[in-house]
Protein backbone atom coordinates (compact mmCIF):
# COMPACT_ATOMS: atom_id res chain seq x y z
CA UNK A 1 0.00 0.00 0.00
CA UNK A 2 2.78 2.54 0.81
CA UNK A 3 4.39 1.84 -2.35
CA UNK A 4 1.11 2.36 -4.19
CA UNK A 5 0.01 5.47 -2.25
CA UNK A 6 4.51 6.95 -3.16
CA UNK A 7 2.85 7.42 -6.72
CA UNK A 8 0.74 10.40 -5.86
CA UNK A 9 3.71 12.19 -5.43
CA UNK A 10 4.83 14.04 -8.44
CA UNK A 11 8.13 15.97 -9.46
CA UNK A 12 7.85 19.65 -8.14
CA UNK A 13 5.06 18.84 -5.78
CA UNK A 14 5.14 20.29 -2.25
CA UNK A 15 3.54 17.58 0.20
CA UNK A 16 2.64 16.97 3.79
CA UNK A 17 2.45 13.53 4.97
CA UNK A 18 0.87 12.90 8.21
CA UNK A 19 2.08 11.52 11.48
CA UNK A 20 2.98 7.60 11.26
CA UNK A 21 2.41 5.47 8.16
CA UNK A 22 2.13 8.48 5.99
CA UNK A 23 5.22 9.84 6.73
CA UNK A 24 7.44 6.54 5.95
CA UNK A 25 5.52 7.23 2.07
CA UNK A 26 8.49 9.19 1.38
CA UNK A 27 10.71 6.09 1.34
CA UNK A 28 9.47 4.71 -1.48
CA UNK A 29 9.83 8.15 -3.69
CA UNK A 30 12.40 8.43 -5.97
CA UNK A 31 15.40 10.21 -4.60
CA UNK A 32 15.86 11.71 -7.89
CA UNK A 33 12.48 13.39 -7.95
CA UNK A 34 12.15 17.47 -6.84
CA UNK A 35 9.72 17.03 -4.16
CA UNK A 36 9.77 19.04 -1.26
CA UNK A 37 8.28 18.22 1.62
CA UNK A 38 6.59 20.62 4.28
CA UNK A 39 6.77 20.04 7.77
CA UNK A 40 3.55 21.84 10.13
CA UNK A 41 6.75 22.87 12.39
CA UNK A 42 8.32 25.27 10.03
CA UNK A 43 10.00 23.27 7.63
CA UNK A 44 9.94 23.24 3.51
CA UNK A 45 12.28 20.96 2.09
CA UNK A 46 12.43 18.44 4.92
CA UNK A 47 15.26 16.30 4.31
CA UNK A 48 16.03 12.67 5.21
CA UNK A 49 15.08 11.43 8.65
CA UNK A 50 18.26 10.89 10.46
CA UNK A 51 20.38 8.87 13.60
CA UNK A 52 20.65 9.97 17.03
CA UNK A 53 23.70 9.91 16.58
CA UNK A 54 23.83 12.88 13.72
CA UNK A 55 20.71 14.41 14.72
CA UNK A 56 20.40 18.12 15.20
CA UNK A 57 18.78 18.89 18.72
CA UNK A 58 16.76 21.63 16.85
CA UNK A 59 15.37 19.71 14.06
CA UNK A 60 12.29 17.40 14.02
CA UNK A 61 9.40 17.53 11.91
CA UNK A 62 5.72 17.71 13.17
CA UNK A 63 6.08 13.86 13.86
CA UNK A 64 8.87 14.46 16.30
CA UNK A 65 11.51 12.55 14.21
CA UNK A 66 14.49 14.14 13.68
CA UNK A 67 15.53 15.24 10.44
CA UNK A 68 18.05 16.62 8.03
CA UNK A 69 17.94 19.60 5.56
CA UNK A 70 19.08 19.47 1.78
CA UNK A 71 19.16 21.86 -0.77
CA UNK A 72 16.80 24.20 -0.69
CA UNK A 73 15.19 23.49 2.66
CA UNK A 74 14.17 26.48 4.10
CA UNK A 75 13.06 27.23 8.11
CA UNK A 76 10.15 29.31 9.38
CA UNK A 77 7.28 30.36 12.12
CA UNK A 78 4.21 28.56 12.40
CA UNK A 79 1.82 31.22 10.96
CA UNK A 80 4.36 31.44 7.89
CA UNK A 81 3.68 27.67 8.05
CA UNK A 82 0.25 27.14 8.18
CA UNK A 83 -0.17 30.76 5.74
CA UNK A 84 1.35 28.21 3.15
CA UNK A 85 -1.22 25.60 3.81
CA UNK A 86 -4.21 27.48 4.17
CA UNK A 87 -2.94 30.27 1.01
CA UNK A 88 -3.35 27.07 -1.18
CA UNK A 89 0.28 26.09 -1.56
CA UNK A 90 0.11 22.38 -0.87
CA UNK A 91 -0.27 20.18 -3.39
CA UNK A 92 -1.10 16.94 -1.50
CA UNK A 93 -1.44 15.51 1.93
CA UNK A 94 -1.39 11.79 2.97
CA UNK A 95 -3.20 11.94 6.38
CA UNK A 96 -4.69 8.76 8.42
CA UNK A 97 -7.89 8.26 9.29
CA UNK A 98 -10.90 6.69 11.59
CA UNK A 99 -12.99 6.53 9.33
CA UNK A 100 -13.90 8.22 5.83
CA UNK A 101 -17.79 8.95 4.34
CA UNK A 102 -19.07 8.27 0.98
CA UNK A 103 -19.23 12.32 0.73
CA UNK A 104 -15.52 12.63 1.43
CA UNK A 105 -15.86 13.54 5.37
CA UNK A 106 -12.93 13.05 7.21
CA UNK A 107 -12.51 12.02 11.05
CA UNK A 108 -8.92 11.28 12.38
CA UNK A 109 -8.09 13.71 15.49
CA UNK A 110 -11.00 12.76 18.38
CA UNK A 111 -12.45 9.75 19.88
CA UNK A 112 -14.25 11.04 22.67
CA UNK A 113 -13.73 9.78 26.26
CA UNK A 114 -10.56 7.71 24.91
CA UNK A 115 -8.40 9.67 22.43
CA UNK A 116 -8.25 13.72 22.54
CA UNK A 117 -4.82 14.73 22.00
CA UNK A 118 -6.24 17.94 20.17
CA UNK A 119 -5.97 18.65 16.60
CA UNK A 120 -2.61 19.84 15.89
CA UNK A 121 -2.44 21.09 12.07
CA UNK A 122 -4.89 18.13 10.99
CA UNK A 123 -8.03 20.16 9.92
CA UNK A 124 -5.78 22.97 8.41
CA UNK A 125 -4.81 20.49 6.28
CA UNK A 126 -7.61 18.30 5.45
CA UNK A 127 -9.70 21.53 4.57
CA UNK A 128 -6.89 22.90 2.46
CA UNK A 129 -4.44 21.34 0.73
CA UNK A 130 -5.51 20.98 -2.76
CA UNK A 131 -5.55 16.90 -2.95
CA UNK A 132 -6.43 15.05 0.06
CA UNK A 133 -5.29 11.24 0.20
CA UNK A 134 -6.10 9.00 3.15
CA UNK A 135 -4.18 5.63 4.05
CA UNK A 136 -5.11 3.28 6.30
CA UNK A 137 -6.59 -0.28 7.01
CA UNK A 138 -9.76 -0.71 5.31
CA UNK A 139 -11.31 -2.07 8.79
CA UNK A 140 -10.85 -1.25 12.37
CA UNK A 141 -9.68 -3.58 14.49
CA UNK A 142 -13.25 -5.19 15.42
CA UNK A 143 -13.42 -5.80 12.02
CA UNK A 144 -16.34 -2.54 11.02
CA UNK A 145 -15.44 -0.63 7.91
CA UNK A 146 -13.67 2.88 7.95
CA UNK A 147 -15.17 3.28 4.86
CA UNK A 148 -18.66 4.66 6.10
CA UNK A 149 -22.17 5.76 4.80
CA UNK A 150 -21.83 8.89 7.66
CA UNK A 151 -18.85 9.77 10.02
CA UNK A 152 -19.72 8.85 13.76
CA UNK A 153 -16.80 10.33 15.27
CA UNK A 154 -16.30 14.06 15.06
CA UNK A 155 -15.44 15.46 11.67
CA UNK A 156 -12.17 17.00 11.28
CA UNK A 157 -13.06 18.35 8.26
CA UNK A 158 -16.68 18.25 6.04
CA UNK A 159 -15.96 16.61 2.43
CA UNK A 160 -12.42 17.15 2.04
CA UNK A 161 -11.01 13.03 1.00
CA UNK A 162 -10.59 12.84 -3.05
CA UNK A 163 -9.26 9.49 -2.14
CA UNK A 164 -8.85 6.37 0.09
CA UNK A 165 -5.60 4.13 -0.15
CA UNK A 166 -6.41 0.70 2.00
CA UNK A 167 -4.78 -2.55 2.52
CA UNK A 168 -7.59 -3.79 -0.13
CA UNK A 169 -8.37 -1.41 -2.66
CA UNK A 170 -7.80 2.00 -3.91
CA UNK A 171 -11.00 4.44 -3.72
CA UNK A 172 -11.88 7.49 -5.57
CA UNK A 173 -14.68 10.09 -4.02
CA UNK A 174 -16.20 11.79 -6.75
CA UNK A 175 -19.58 13.78 -6.59
CA UNK A 176 -21.31 10.72 -7.39
CA UNK A 177 -19.73 8.62 -4.75
CA UNK A 178 -17.39 6.01 -3.73
CA UNK A 179 -15.69 4.54 -7.43
CA UNK A 180 -13.57 1.62 -6.86
CA UNK A 181 -10.51 2.12 -9.20
CA UNK A 182 -8.03 -0.60 -8.03
CA UNK A 183 -8.08 -3.92 -6.05
CA UNK A 184 -4.91 -5.21 -4.02
CA UNK A 185 -3.49 -8.35 -5.77
CA UNK A 186 -4.44 -11.51 -4.09
CA UNK A 187 -7.87 -9.72 -2.75
CA UNK A 188 -11.41 -10.57 -4.28
CA UNK A 189 -13.86 -7.78 -5.08
CA UNK A 190 -16.19 -9.23 -3.27
CA UNK A 191 -13.69 -9.28 -0.04
CA UNK A 192 -13.56 -5.70 -0.80
CA UNK A 193 -17.62 -5.24 -1.09
CA UNK A 194 -18.10 -7.13 2.22
CA UNK A 195 -15.68 -5.08 3.53
CA UNK A 196 -16.83 -1.66 2.68
CA UNK A 197 -20.27 -0.25 4.39
CA UNK A 198 -20.84 2.91 2.15
CA UNK A 199 -22.11 2.23 -1.35
CA UNK A 200 -19.04 1.20 -3.72
CA UNK A 201 -19.44 1.61 -7.64
CA UNK A 202 -17.64 -0.99 -9.48
CA UNK A 203 -16.51 0.10 -12.85
CA UNK A 204 -17.44 -2.53 -15.98
CA UNK A 205 -14.00 -3.06 -17.17
CA UNK A 206 -11.58 -4.89 -15.52
CA UNK A 207 -9.86 -3.67 -12.25
CA UNK A 208 -5.98 -2.83 -12.09
CA UNK A 209 -4.30 -4.73 -9.51
CA UNK A 210 -1.46 -2.91 -7.04
CA UNK B 1 13.61 50.98 24.18
CA UNK B 2 16.74 47.72 24.15
CA UNK B 3 16.31 44.55 26.12
CA UNK B 4 17.50 44.62 29.73
CA UNK B 5 20.39 41.55 30.29
CA UNK B 6 18.89 39.97 33.61
CA UNK B 7 19.89 36.94 35.50
CA UNK B 8 17.18 34.15 35.53
CA UNK B 9 15.65 34.79 39.01
CA UNK B 10 14.82 38.53 38.55
CA UNK B 11 13.34 37.70 34.63
CA UNK B 12 10.88 34.98 36.53
CA UNK B 13 10.10 36.94 39.58
CA UNK B 14 8.34 39.88 37.74
CA UNK B 15 5.66 36.80 36.62
CA UNK B 16 2.88 36.44 39.57
CA UNK B 17 0.37 34.50 40.62
CA UNK B 18 -2.56 34.25 37.72
CA UNK B 19 -0.66 35.58 35.19
CA UNK B 20 -1.00 34.15 31.20
CA UNK B 21 1.90 32.91 29.86
CA UNK B 22 2.86 32.33 26.26
CA UNK B 23 6.00 29.55 26.13
CA UNK B 24 7.37 29.21 22.80
CA UNK B 25 8.38 25.48 21.37
CA UNK B 26 6.88 22.96 19.19
CA UNK B 27 7.72 19.65 21.24
CA UNK B 28 11.76 20.32 22.35
CA UNK B 29 12.89 23.08 19.81
CA UNK B 30 12.45 26.15 20.69
CA UNK B 31 11.31 25.50 24.47
CA UNK B 32 12.94 27.14 27.09
CA UNK B 33 13.49 24.98 29.57
CA UNK B 34 15.62 27.22 31.96
CA UNK B 35 13.08 29.77 32.16
CA UNK B 36 9.98 26.81 32.84
CA UNK B 37 12.44 25.20 35.33
CA UNK B 38 12.96 28.84 37.43
CA UNK B 39 9.15 29.19 37.25
CA UNK B 40 8.48 25.64 38.83
CA UNK B 41 11.18 26.59 41.45
CA UNK B 42 9.71 30.21 42.36
CA UNK B 43 6.17 28.22 41.97
CA UNK B 44 3.76 31.06 41.00
CA UNK B 45 0.18 29.64 40.47
CA UNK B 46 -3.06 29.94 39.07
CA UNK B 47 -1.21 30.56 35.30
CA UNK B 48 -2.86 30.20 32.04
CA UNK B 49 -0.30 28.87 29.73
CA UNK B 50 -0.15 29.25 26.09
CA UNK B 51 2.08 26.65 24.27
CA UNK B 52 1.48 25.04 20.67
CA UNK B 53 1.94 21.47 23.04
CA UNK B 54 2.27 20.28 26.66
CA UNK B 55 6.02 18.98 25.91
CA UNK B 56 6.43 15.43 26.90
CA UNK B 57 6.22 13.46 30.33
CA UNK B 58 8.92 14.48 32.82
CA UNK B 59 10.17 17.81 30.57
CA UNK B 60 8.96 21.45 30.93
CA UNK B 61 5.52 22.21 31.30
CA UNK B 62 5.08 18.92 32.31
CA UNK B 63 6.60 19.87 35.75
CA UNK B 64 4.38 22.67 36.11
CA UNK B 65 1.35 21.22 35.79
CA UNK B 66 2.34 18.33 38.40
CA UNK B 67 3.32 21.30 40.44
CA UNK B 68 -0.09 22.16 40.55
CA UNK B 69 0.54 25.56 38.92
CA UNK B 70 -1.40 25.59 36.03
CA UNK B 71 -5.33 26.27 35.54
CA UNK B 72 -5.46 26.90 32.26
CA UNK B 73 -3.85 25.62 28.82
CA UNK B 74 -4.42 26.22 25.34
CA UNK B 75 -2.85 24.48 23.09
CA UNK B 76 -3.27 22.47 19.84
CA UNK B 77 -1.78 19.17 21.10
CA UNK B 78 -1.07 17.72 24.00
CA UNK B 79 -1.01 13.66 23.14
CA UNK B 80 2.59 13.35 24.15
CA UNK B 81 2.05 14.09 27.58
CA UNK B 82 -0.33 12.00 29.76
CA UNK B 83 -0.38 14.50 32.54
CA UNK B 84 -2.32 17.41 30.57
CA UNK B 85 -4.88 14.53 29.12
CA UNK B 86 -5.56 12.54 32.53
CA UNK B 87 -5.82 16.44 34.99
CA UNK B 88 -8.15 17.45 31.82
CA UNK B 89 -10.29 14.28 31.86
CA UNK B 90 -10.63 14.72 35.62
CA UNK B 91 -11.57 18.44 35.56
CA UNK B 92 -8.26 19.56 37.56
CA UNK B 93 -7.01 21.36 34.26
CA UNK B 94 -9.01 23.86 31.62
CA UNK B 95 -7.80 22.82 28.34
CA UNK B 96 -8.87 24.53 25.15
CA UNK B 97 -8.00 23.12 22.01
CA UNK B 98 -7.27 25.07 19.09
CA UNK B 99 -6.23 23.93 15.10
CA UNK B 100 -2.22 24.60 15.44
CA UNK B 101 -2.00 27.59 12.36
CA UNK B 102 -5.41 29.07 14.22
CA UNK B 103 -3.30 29.17 17.53
CA UNK B 104 -0.45 30.62 15.59
CA UNK B 105 -2.62 33.41 13.73
CA UNK B 106 -4.29 34.17 16.89
CA UNK B 107 -0.99 35.07 18.33
CA UNK B 108 0.46 36.38 15.59
CA UNK B 109 -2.94 38.78 15.00
CA UNK B 110 -2.57 40.20 18.82
CA UNK B 111 0.60 40.74 18.49
CA UNK B 112 -0.10 42.48 15.22
CA UNK B 113 -2.62 44.67 17.05
CA UNK B 114 -5.42 43.71 15.38
CA UNK B 115 -8.85 42.17 16.84
CA UNK B 116 -9.91 39.21 15.18
CA UNK B 117 -10.19 37.09 12.11
CA UNK B 118 -12.45 35.33 9.86
CA UNK B 119 -11.66 31.69 9.04
CA UNK B 120 -13.54 28.65 7.62
CA UNK B 121 -11.09 26.39 8.83
CA UNK B 122 -13.05 24.00 11.30
CA UNK B 123 -16.19 25.31 10.78
CA UNK B 124 -18.08 21.65 9.79
CA UNK B 125 -16.36 20.25 13.56
CA UNK B 126 -17.06 20.89 16.93
CA UNK B 127 -14.09 23.17 18.13
CA UNK B 128 -16.70 25.51 15.77
CA UNK B 129 -19.23 25.51 18.54
CA UNK B 130 -19.75 28.83 20.60
CA UNK B 131 -17.95 30.38 18.13
CA UNK B 132 -19.77 33.91 16.01
CA UNK B 133 -20.26 33.53 12.48
CA UNK B 134 -21.07 36.12 10.02
CA UNK B 135 -21.43 35.61 6.17
CA UNK B 136 -19.36 37.46 4.06
CA UNK B 137 -19.92 37.46 0.09
CA UNK B 138 -22.48 34.35 0.81
CA UNK B 139 -19.85 32.82 2.75
CA UNK B 140 -20.02 31.89 5.95
CA UNK B 141 -17.31 32.21 7.89
CA UNK B 142 -16.18 32.04 11.94
CA UNK B 143 -14.42 35.12 13.94
CA UNK B 144 -11.50 33.89 15.97
CA UNK B 145 -10.76 36.08 18.36
CA UNK B 146 -6.58 37.38 19.35
CA UNK B 147 -4.67 35.77 21.78
CA UNK B 148 -2.65 38.09 24.25
CA UNK B 149 -0.58 37.26 27.14
CA UNK B 150 1.08 38.97 30.07
CA UNK B 151 4.34 37.52 29.56
CA UNK B 152 5.97 35.53 26.84
CA UNK B 153 8.68 32.31 27.46
CA UNK B 154 11.20 32.73 24.35
CA UNK B 155 14.40 30.23 23.41
CA UNK B 156 16.76 31.88 21.09
CA UNK B 157 20.08 30.63 19.59
CA UNK B 158 21.75 33.74 19.17
CA UNK B 159 21.10 37.08 20.84
CA UNK B 160 22.80 40.30 20.85
CA UNK B 161 22.44 42.40 24.28
CA UNK B 162 20.19 45.19 22.49
CA UNK B 163 17.43 41.94 22.03
CA UNK B 164 17.16 41.17 18.92
CA UNK B 165 16.71 37.39 18.51
CA UNK B 166 17.36 34.63 16.21
CA UNK B 167 16.26 31.07 16.54
CA UNK B 168 17.80 27.92 15.19
CA UNK B 169 16.18 25.27 12.65
CA UNK B 170 13.20 24.43 13.65
CA UNK B 171 13.23 25.99 16.91
CA UNK B 172 11.54 29.26 15.26
CA UNK B 173 7.59 27.86 15.11
CA UNK B 174 5.92 29.73 17.51
CA UNK B 175 8.59 31.93 19.45
CA UNK B 176 8.85 35.19 16.84
CA UNK B 177 4.84 35.28 16.81
CA UNK B 178 4.76 35.21 20.56
CA UNK B 179 7.82 37.74 21.30
CA UNK B 180 4.97 40.30 19.29
CA UNK B 181 1.65 39.23 21.64
CA UNK B 182 2.89 39.35 25.55
CA UNK B 183 3.08 42.69 27.36
CA UNK B 184 6.27 41.76 28.76
CA UNK B 185 8.73 39.40 26.83
CA UNK B 186 11.23 37.32 28.51
CA UNK B 187 14.09 35.45 26.34
CA UNK B 188 16.41 32.79 27.24
CA UNK B 189 19.52 32.67 24.70
CA UNK B 190 22.38 30.40 24.32
CA UNK B 191 24.69 32.78 22.79
CA UNK B 192 24.60 36.46 24.01
CA UNK B 193 26.63 38.99 21.67
CA UNK B 194 27.80 42.77 21.82
CA UNK B 195 24.99 44.84 19.92
CA UNK B 196 25.99 45.07 16.35
CA UNK B 197 27.77 41.39 16.28
CA UNK B 198 24.56 40.07 14.45
CA UNK B 199 24.07 41.47 10.77
CA UNK B 200 20.62 42.93 10.73
CA UNK B 201 19.61 41.18 7.73
CA UNK B 202 19.43 37.90 9.93
CA UNK B 203 17.16 38.74 12.93
CA UNK B 204 14.06 36.80 13.39
CA UNK B 205 12.81 38.86 16.05
CA UNK B 206 13.40 42.41 16.74
CA UNK B 207 14.72 43.55 19.49
CA UNK B 208 11.73 46.36 20.23
CA UNK B 209 9.68 43.18 21.08
CA UNK B 210 11.98 41.82 23.83
CA UNK B 211 12.34 43.30 27.62
CA UNK B 212 14.35 40.87 29.27
CA UNK B 213 17.29 38.88 27.95
CA UNK B 214 18.67 35.51 29.94
CA UNK B 215 21.86 34.19 29.15
CA UNK B 216 22.03 30.55 29.43
CA UNK B 217 25.72 29.70 30.11
CA UNK B 218 24.75 25.85 30.30
CA UNK B 219 21.71 24.05 28.86
CA UNK B 220 19.70 21.19 30.66
CA UNK B 221 19.63 17.80 29.21
CA UNK B 222 15.82 18.62 28.70
CA UNK B 223 17.10 19.96 25.47
CA UNK B 224 19.27 17.53 23.99
CA UNK B 225 17.85 15.01 21.58
CA UNK B 226 15.55 12.46 22.89
CA UNK B 227 16.22 8.56 22.46
CA UNK B 228 13.16 7.10 22.47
Amino acid sequence: MIQRVAREIRAGMTVNLGIGLPTRVIDYVDHELPVCLHSENGIAGVGPSIGYDEADRNLIDAGGTYVSTQPGTAFFDSAVSFALVRGGRLDLTVLGAFEVAMNGDLANWIIPGLFTPGVGGGMELAQKARRVVIMMNHCDKKGCSKIVRECSLPLTASACVDRIYTELAVIDILAEGLVLREIAEGTTLEQVLAATEAPLQVPENELPTF
Amino acid sequence: MPATVVDIESAIAEISDGASVMIGGFGVPGTPFCLLDELLRQGQKGLTLIKNDANENGMGVDHLLLNGQVDKLIASHIGLNSTAIDMMNRGQLEVELCPQGILAERIRNAGAGLFGFLTDIGIDTILAENKPRFEIDGRELLLEQPLRADFALLHAAKADSYGNLTYAAAAQNFNPLMAMAAEHVIAETEFLTQTGALSPEVIHTPAPFVDRLVYLAKLTGDYNVIRR
